[in-house]
C-alpha cells in the first residue's frame, strides 16, 4: 500500500485493481489435486491460493469426540507462514481457530451426518497465499473437495463476500479494500436449495446497504457456483473423453 | 412431473433431477417433493426411480458381502481388520479356530499377525455396532499368494459385468483366479506374475472406462493383443 491516501474507487467507478463494482476477481478451480487425500481441491481466487484436503468418513480420534448418532465434521484452517507479506507464525492463531469453526458450520448443512454414525470427516484448509476473502474461497474449495471424496451432499456450498468501499457497495473485496473499506459481508450459500449457511458482517452498513450487499454477494455466489460445477465435472469428463477418442481410433 | 436430465448425464451434488411422481434411488434424496443428486455421478431413470451411479464413493459394509482386509491389531480374543470402510471390522478368535478358544493356550498372532491379508464375509453390521467378519466358509481366510489391487468400490459391479460375463472372461483369458472384495480390494492369483499383471491391467482399464459401452469387447481385444505380444517376445 502506498503511503499517501489513494482513492479506492475513481470517478468512473473503477476500483484500485481495475474492477467494476459488481465484478469478481479472476477465479481458477481444480479438483482432485492430492492423490493422498480422499478428496481435494485447489482454488485461485484473485491472488488467494488455497489448497483443501478431505479425509473420511473414518473413525474419530480422540474417541470421545465421536457421536453415536451422527458423523462429526472437523475443519482446520491454516495459513502458511509465507502466505502474507509479514511472516505469519505457523502456530494456530485465535483468528484461524475461529475461521475453522466458521467454515465447519457453513459446510455442515450440506452434509447428511445421520448416515454414518460414529465417524468423522476431516477438512484441512491450507492457505498458501492470502489476499482478502480467504474464508469464502476456502468454503468454495472445501465443498468441492468433499464432493470429490464421494461424501454425499445436499448441494455444493459457495461463498462470496460483498462490502462497502467509499460509499459504494462492491462485490468480492480484496485485501486493501477489506482493510481500508467500511464494511465486509461474507455470505455462504447453497444455490439449488436457496439456503444461506453463513452470513457475517464486519463494519457498519445501513439496512438498505446491507440488503444490497447480501444480494450482490448471492449473485456472485451463483456465478462461482457455475464454475464450481464445471470444475467438478471436468475431472470426471476428461476420463470420459479420453475413452471416446480411443473408440474412434 | 418432469425429469431434468438425459440418460447417463453427468450430475453434481445438489443438481435437480426430477419433480413429482418419482422415487429417489441411489445417491439421490428428496427435499420438498423434488429429487436432487447427492453425489457426482451419472443419472439414470429406472421405473420411476431416479438413480445416480456414483463416480466416487466409499465402501459401506453390508451383511453377506465378501471383503478383503488387512489385520491392523491383534487383540485378546480377536483381530481388528481394516476393510477400507468408515468402520474397522472385528474378527473373533473363536470364529477362526473353530474350537473353544482359551486365551492362555492360544497365541493369536501365530494364527494371524498384523499386516496379514484375509478374505472374509461380513457376518453382522448395523448403525450401532462395528462390522463383524467371519472366515468360516470355503474360500475365505488368510491370503497366502497373489497380488492385491484397489478400485473405487462403485466400480466392482462393472468389473463383474452382466451376469459375471466380464470377470469370467478375464479369468478364462489370463488363467488367473480373481476374488473381488466388495470393498474395492481385488485379489489376483495366477500361475505367473505376468498373468497377474495382465489381469490387473485389464481391471484397471475397466475402472478407467467403466461408463463406456462395448467395454467387454475392448477388454477381450486388449487381452488377446497382449498375449500375442508376449508370444512374439518369447520367440
Amino acid at each position: 500500500m502506498s503511503e499517501k491516501h489513494e482513492k479506492l474507487i475513481d470517478k468512473k467507478g473503477i476500483r484500485l485493481d481495475g474492477r467494476k463494482a459488481d465484478e469478481l476477481r479472476p477465479l481458477k478451480l481444480e479438483v482432485g489435486v492430492l492423490p493422498n487425500a480422499d478428496g481435494s481441491a485447489y482454488i485461485e481466487h484473485g491472488k488467494n491460493k488455497i489448497l483443501v484436503g478431505v479425509f473420511g468418513p473414518r473413525e474419530v480420534h480422540p474417541k470421545h469426540l465421536s457421536r453415536p448418532d451422527r458423523m462429526v465434521l472437523k475443519c482446520r484452517y491454516h495459513m502458511a507462514p509465507f502466505s502474507v507479506p509479514e511472516r505469519k507464525s505457523p502456530a494456530p492463531s485465535r483468528r484461524e481457530v475461529e475461521l475453522g469453526k466458521v467454515i465447519k458450520e457453513s459446510l455442515e448443512p450440506a452434509l447428511f451426518p445421520e448416515l454414518y454414525p460414529r465417524t468423522g470427516i476431516d477438512v484441512y484448509v491450507e492457505v498458501l497465499q492470502a489476499d482478502g476473502g480467504t474464508r469464502c474461497a476456502s468454503i468454495t474449495a472445501a465443498a468441492l473437495a468433499i464432493a470429490d471424496s464421494g461424501i454425499p451432499m445436499r448441494d455444493l456450498v459457495v461463498a462470496c463476500a460483498a462490502g462497502k468501499v467509499e460509499d459504494t457497495v462492491v462485490l468480492d473485496l480484496y485485501d486493501a479494500e477489506d482493510k481500508l473499506g467500511a464494511a465486509d459481508v461474507p455470505v455462504a450459500y447453497m444455490p439449488n436449495l436457496n439456503a444461506v449457511t453463513l452470513l457475517q458482517m464486519d463494519g457498519i452498513l445501513t439496512p438498505d446497504e446491507f440488503e444490497k450487499a447480501v444480494n450482490m454477494a448471492m449473485e456472485g455466489c451463483k456465478k462461482i457456483y457455475a464454475m464450481q460445477k464445471e470444475a467438478l465435472k471436468t475431472k470426471y469428463m476428461t476420463v470420459k473423453e479420453e475413452t471416446k477418442e480411443e473408440v474412434e481410433e | 412431473m418432469p425429469t431434468f436430465f438425459e440418460a447417463k448425464q453427468l450430475v453434481t451434488p445438489g443438481e435437480l433431477l426430477a419433480e413429482g411422481d418419482y422415487q429417489a434411488g441411489e445417491n439421490a434424496y428428496v427435499e420438498a417433493g423434488k429429487i436432487y443428486a447427492s453425489r457426482i455421478g451419472l443419472a439414470d431413470l429406472e421405473n420411476k426411480k431416479v438413480n445416480v451411479v456414483a463416480l466416487r464413493a466409499f465402501y459401506v459394509p453390508k451383511v453377506g458381502d465378501i471383503v478383503i482386509g488387512a489385520v491392523t491389531e491383534v487383540g485378546f480374543n480377536g483381530w481388528t481388520i481394516d476393510i477400507k470402510a468408515p468402520y474397522s471390522a472385528m474378527l473373533r478368535a473363536s470364529d477362526v479356530l473353530s474350537r473353544p478358544f482359551k486365551p492362555q493356550n492360544d497365541e493369536l498372532s501365530q494364527v494371524l499377525d498384523t499386516g496379514d491379508l484375509i478374505v472374509a464375509k461380513v457376518a453382522s453390521y448395523d448403525r450401532a455396532h462395528d462390522p463383524q467378519l467371519t472366515v468360516g466358509e470355503p474360500g475365505l481366510g488368510k491370503i497366502t499368494r497373489g497380488q492385491i489391487m484397489r478400485v473405487t468400490p462403485t466400480k466392482i459391479p462393472r468389473v463383474i459385468g452382466r451376469k459375471g460375463s466380464m470377470i469370467s472372461m478375464i479369468k478364462q483369458e489370463t488363467g488367473c483366479q480373481i476374488i473381488l472384495g466388495l470393498n474395492g480390494v481385488i485379489l489376483v492369483t495366477g500361475k505367473t506374475p505376468e498373468d497377474e499383471e495382465l489381469a490387473m491391467a485389464a481391471i484397471k482399464k475397466i475402472e478407467d472406462e467403466s461408463h463406456t459401452t462395448g467395454l467387454t469387447d475392448r477388454i477381450t481385444q486388449l487381452l488377446k493383443e497382449e498375449k500375442a505380444k508376449r508370444e512374439a517376445n518369447k520367440q
